[in-house]
């Protein structure tokens, strides 16, 4: 599970200081569907940022699966990342000289996966989201909304325990983006936390839990609708 | 991550951009190029001086008598009273014996008068034996050199210098005449090919004769000079300490003969054009540190371009060691084509010199090829190091809104 206790993320922009997060205390259960909401500069991309190991907090402690890594070195959020934490960007974040198949592999080279091994895990996963013609295609031949599929063959070939989406439709036609969510919504199924962010009322409201942000603090914690 | 990945990677990200991976590959190149280029010169002029020495004989040790320092001391010597004690041909062949003397012969000069029928020259009179011909590196114009044989010997034969030759027999033909030396007669058993000038001494105007002949004529056991030729460039000074030990206990345990050796000169010669060499690649070296700035330069574009990417990688759970090699490797990717590239036309080059300039033998040392080569790639890693560092160091929150 992810618990944080007292949460505090500032920045100094021109001089002032900004509380993108403010004192949040939040707990998430493995295997629950999240969405986060809320009004541009609520704080929503920090709280994922924060959540995803990628952003550290200013002040509060983050445990994740028990262990406290709110003081832990770059190297060591490097490894939990790769091992129990999936992302999906709104851009997809796609190496473009590389085709599908070596940008779902390349979290398995990272980890010094053997290449043979590393391939069949690719292919499979691609399978798996229904890109299995695409996997010799670089990103610029292929669709947006192929693109985020290849994203998110990324994003779980690891296997992690939470998949952290920030607005993964944000840049599709809605024809893409809910392939896309049922495609995210499959993997929730299968026992991965999806925490999403998103603008789009009718996806956020598919999640089981819904939070709301507003100038860095938790303002709404609601649990029921969805799918 | 494994090497083979990285390497693969670095290939890859370097193939993207191709026109600016051939300009960086086309800049080290062309150091990596000069310093073989510019060592081939220096290398050449090198060979081509020691060879000319080499061909004088670099292997010769001249042997007088008498412990001057400088040659010519003889009249000076009699003048103070100095009496030397002289060389003899038992002086010869007991160097002779010295496994570090290839061979070795005496020499006897003195001035003398030749005559075949009516005509009648002043000649001088050089006693040698048979290795005087390779000692010298004398070419044969026509017949026999003397014949091998003991140096005591006085056979009644000579051989003539090309002057000598034209001058006394004209169109007819010398070989199997006998000439009239002084009181002496002696049948020609062969004519030099014209030498020219050697050391001051003209040998087309020589009559060349066995030692002991000589000897016989001028009425003298003494020898004017020995002169050896020890058995390889590396002998030459051990060479000349046998010399001096067997001469010296020949002659009473007295140190009383000068030993000149070519190689002192040659070596210094040597060892100049060497250092010119070396600075030349220095000089050449300097072009690649230039391109190595030139790669800084780029990889710090290329992490900026990159950002987003290095972002992702991070993001997945690459770690800073993991940047840093890939963006390494691809410095070092760089540099080590552009030094094959380098090489590639730095030998092509040289090739179309020697073509051009047969004279000389160009050739790069294959000390200047390897540390061209290394040089580059050191200085793509060194100057790598800034800009891997940096992606390494990137926040990955800031990486990734970058787009």
């Amino acid at each position: 599970m992810m618990e944080l206790r007292g949460i505090c993320r500032e920045y100094a922009v021109g001089g002032e200081l900004v509380h993108a997060l403010d004192n949040v205390d939040l707990a998430i259960q493995p295997g629950e569907y999240i969405s986060i909401m809320g009004p541009s500069g609520s704080g929503k991309s920090t709280l994922l940022n924060v959540l995803g190991l990628l952003d550290r907090p200013t002040s509060g402690t983050y445990r994740l699966k028990g262990e406290d890594v709110s003081e832990l070195d770059d190297d060591a959020l490097a490894e939990h990342r790769q091992r129990h934490i999936g992302f999906i960007f709104q851009f997809f974040h796609l190496i473009p000289r590389l085709t599908a198949l070596e940008n779902v592999e390349l979290p398995l080279v990272l980890a010094g996966v053997a290449p043979r091994t590393r391939r069949e895990r690719a292919a499979a996963i691609l399978e798996s989201v229904g890109l299995k013609s695409r996997v010799d295609h670089r990103p610029d031949q292929l669709s947006g909304g192929e693109r985020q599929r290849v994203a998110i063959g990324r994003a779980i070939v690891m296997q992690p325990s939470f998949l952290l989406a920030d607005e993964p439709t944000g840049n599709l036609d809605s024809k893409s983006g809910g392939e896309i969510m049922q495609i995210i919504e499959q993997l929730h199924h299968d026992g991965i936390a999806v925490l999403l962010v998103t603008h789009d009322p009718v996806i956020g409201g598919r999640a089981h839990r819904h939070l709301s942000l507003r100038d860095g603090k938790i303002v709404g914690d609601r649990n029921g609708g969805g799918v | 991550m494994k090497a083979y990945d990285v390497t693969r990677l670095s290939l890859q990200s370097l193939q993207r951009y191709p026109l600016r991976t051939a300009m960086l590959l086309v800049a080290i190149a062309i150091g990596v190029a000069a310093v073989v280029l510019l060592t081939a010169v220096g290398e050449g002029a090198r060979r081509y001086v020691t060879g000319q020495f080499a061909s004088l004989g670099t292997h010769l040790l001249i042997v007088l008598p008498g412990r001057a320092e400088t040659t010519g001391s003889g009249i000076q010597g009699l003048l103070i009273g100095e009496t030397a004690r002289e060389l003899t041909l038992e002086d010869t062949i007991a160097i002779d014996r010295s496994p570090r003397i290839r061979q070795v012969t005496p020499l006897v000069l003195g001035a003398g008068t030749a005559s075949w029928g009516a005509r009648e020259r002043d000649i001088t009179v050089l006693g040698t034996s048979a290795p005087m011909l390779q000692i010298q590196h004398w070419t044969m114009g026509s017949g026999q050199f003397l014949p091998p044989g003991d140096l005591d010997v006085a056979q009644p034969v000579c051989v003539l210098g090309s002057v000598v030759a034209t001058e006394l027999f004209g169109s007819a033909s010398p070989i199997g005449q006998w000439l009239r030396i002084g009181d002496a007669r002696c049948r020609v058993l062969g004519i030099l090919a014209q030498q020219g000038l050697a050391g001051g001494f003209n040998v087309d105007e020589t009559v060349i004769m066995p030692v002991a002949s000589a000897q016989q004529i001028f009425n003298t056991a003494a020898v004017f000079r020995i002169l050896a030729e020890a058995a390889d460039r590396d002998t030459v000074q051990a060479a000349r300490r046998d010399i001096i030990e067997i001469v010296k206990a020949r002659h009473a345990g007295e140190e009383d003969i000068t030993v000149i050796t070519q190689d002192a000169l040659v070596s210094t010669f040597d060892s100049i054009f060497n250092m010119i060499t070396a600075g030349l690649a220095a000089i050449a070296a300097i072009s690649l540190v230039v391109a190595g700035v030139l790669i800084m330069n780029v990889m710090l574009v290329a992490v900026s371009q990159r950002t987003a990417e290095i972002g992702l990688l991070k993001a997945i759970g690459a770690r800073r060691r993991q940047i840093m090699a890939l963006f390494l490797t691809e410095a070092a990717c760089l540099s080590l084509l552009g030094a094959l590239v380098g090489i590639a036309a730095g030998s092509t080059g040289v090739w179309l010199m020697r073509v051009a300039f047969p004279v000389l033998d160009f050739a790069a040392p294959r000390w200047a090829s390897l540390s061209a080569v290394a040089v580059a790639i050191a200085s793509g890693l060194v100057f790598g190091i800034l800009p891997a560092r940096r992606a390494a160091a990137l926040d990955p929150v800031n990486a990734l809104m970058r787009r």
